[in-house]
């Protein structure tokens, strides 16, 4: 994990749904509300499984992109 | 005030574990659910890999399941642990390498650790006795709550009439009158309840969530364990066991060789931790070794692999040998006839 620009940057290339799903998950309990996380995937799996996930439990999709080999998955972390 | 109770549902994302959610739901009950990861899950894995299944939708069914119940939902990572389970299953395997009752009582051991730590009442699962010949039978209903430490914590909804009354039921934080009282194979009950909740849709109910039922699956990860001389693994060991043909020529090394274009894309992931094999002459698979090679070995294999390409009937077909350093060399073979590529390699 690294962060640049205020944006928390989760790697989950190679990993399969739903790792990046919990890669994301982990990131999200030890940050405060408003923080953006990144989620890089290599499964387009997560294209649907992270907003899943987010809806469910409170976050706010920000964006997502998807390249031929990569998709990029932002979320803003709601309230507890 | 009322104390508003709070239960954790174990959700694999099937009909049985959505309907108990959904009924104690029904008592004014609130409810988040839990996912646990072993690394064996089937869900989305293949699906994901596979190019032919690139268009069949991906979705996990448990979060589908926790939207359509609007509860929350959280997986939880029992790769590491889980392994104890399957290496040494107390109550032993069922017809392949799944521990299913094992493993149901360490779940529902996880969700208590769960349950305490976050402040909620009980636990919920979508067993029905009867359902599933392993671990979902009269006799082992107690066992799963006596030996996971949950005792009258853990409340079968969907059977719960059938079954002494649990905590949630004595205490009166349920009706269990409005609970239900299923029993066997059959899904009838389940069908109704689902049409009486308005669930139209569901995903497939009973069984195929774990690769360890799977036949073929327990056989590849018996022969891992043989070639390494312990039962052990990581996660991208179990990965690779989903993914392409496994061809064991020799006790020493065995050969992974892609099927299709997504599994090729698959594999290429693996390039650094394998030496590997591409066709270059012919289209063709690319291929991953996980062994220790003896002089011959390489050339075995790439015949092997050129089998498998467009070149099969060409006099030679070359291929790219990559180590794991990223060096690479080419290799000329003839590939192998059909007749030498004997039955029992194929795992």
């Amino acid at each position: 994990m690294s962060a640049s620009d205020d944006v928390v940057v989760v790697d989950a290339r190679r990993l399969l749904c739903p790792m990046p799903v919990i890669r994301v998950q982990n990131e999200v309990k030890k940050s405060p509300p408003g923080t953006r996380i990144r989620a890089i995937c290599t499964d387009p799996g997560a294209l649907s499984d992270i907003p899943a996930w987010a809806r469910v439990n409170g976050h706010k999709i920000i964006a997502t992109e998807s390249g031929d080999d990569e998709h990029i998955i932002t979320l803003e972390v709601g309230e507890a | 005030m009322t104390k508003q109770y709070k239960a954790a549902a174990l959700i694999s994302g099937g009909l049985d574990s959505m309907l108990a959610a959904r009924a104690i739901q029904e008592q004014g009950i609130y409810v988040e659910g839990l996912n646990f990861f072993t690394g064996f899950c089937v869900e989305g894995h293949t699906h994901a890999i596979r190019k032919k299944d690139q268009n069949r939708p991906k979705r996990n069914n448990a979060l589908w399941v926790a939207e359509q119940l609007g509860m929350k939902l959280h997986f939880v990572d029992v790769i590491e642990e889980y392994k104890e389970v399957l290496f040494n299953p107390k109550h032993g395997y069922g017809a392949h390498l799944n521990p299913c009752l094992d493993c149901k009582i360490f779940m529902v051991e996880k969700a208590l650790e769960w349950i305490k730590e976050n402040e909620f009442d009980f636990i919920i699962t979508g067993e029905v006795i009867g359902q599933r010949p392993k671990s979902q039978r009269k006799e082992t209903m107690p066992v799963i709550a006596r030996e996971s430490g949950a005792g009258g914590l853990l409340l079968r909804p969907l059977c719960a009439k059938n079954l002494p009354a649990t905590i949630p039921e004595q205490e009166g934080w349920i009706d269990r009158e409005a609970l239900f009282d299923f029993s066997g194979r059959t899904r009838k009950p389940q069908m109704a309840l689902a049409e009486r909740y308005g669930f139209a849709e569901y995903a497939q109910p009973a069984g195929g969530c774990c690769f360890l039922t799977d036949a073929q699956y327990s056989v590849k990860l018996a022969d891992l364990w043989k070639s390494r001389g312990t039962k052990a693994y990581e996660l991208d060991d179990i990965m690779l066991l989903k993914v392409g043909r496994h061809l064991r020529p020799k006790p020493e090394f065995k050969v992974i060789i892609s099927r299709e274009e997504g599994e090729g894309k698959f594999l290429q992931g693996y390039k650094n931790q394998y030496v590997s094999l591409k066709t270059t002459s012919h289209a063709g698979p690319l291929a991953l070794l996980d062994g220790q090679l003896e002089p011959g070995d390489l050339e075995l294999a790439a015949r092997m692999v050129a089998r498998y390409s467009q070149g099969r009937n060409a006099g030679q077909v070359e291929l790219e040998v990559r180590e794991k350093d990223g060096t690479t060399r080419t290799l000329s073979v003839t590939p192998l006839p059909p007749g030498e590529i004997q039955k029992g390699w194929l795992l």
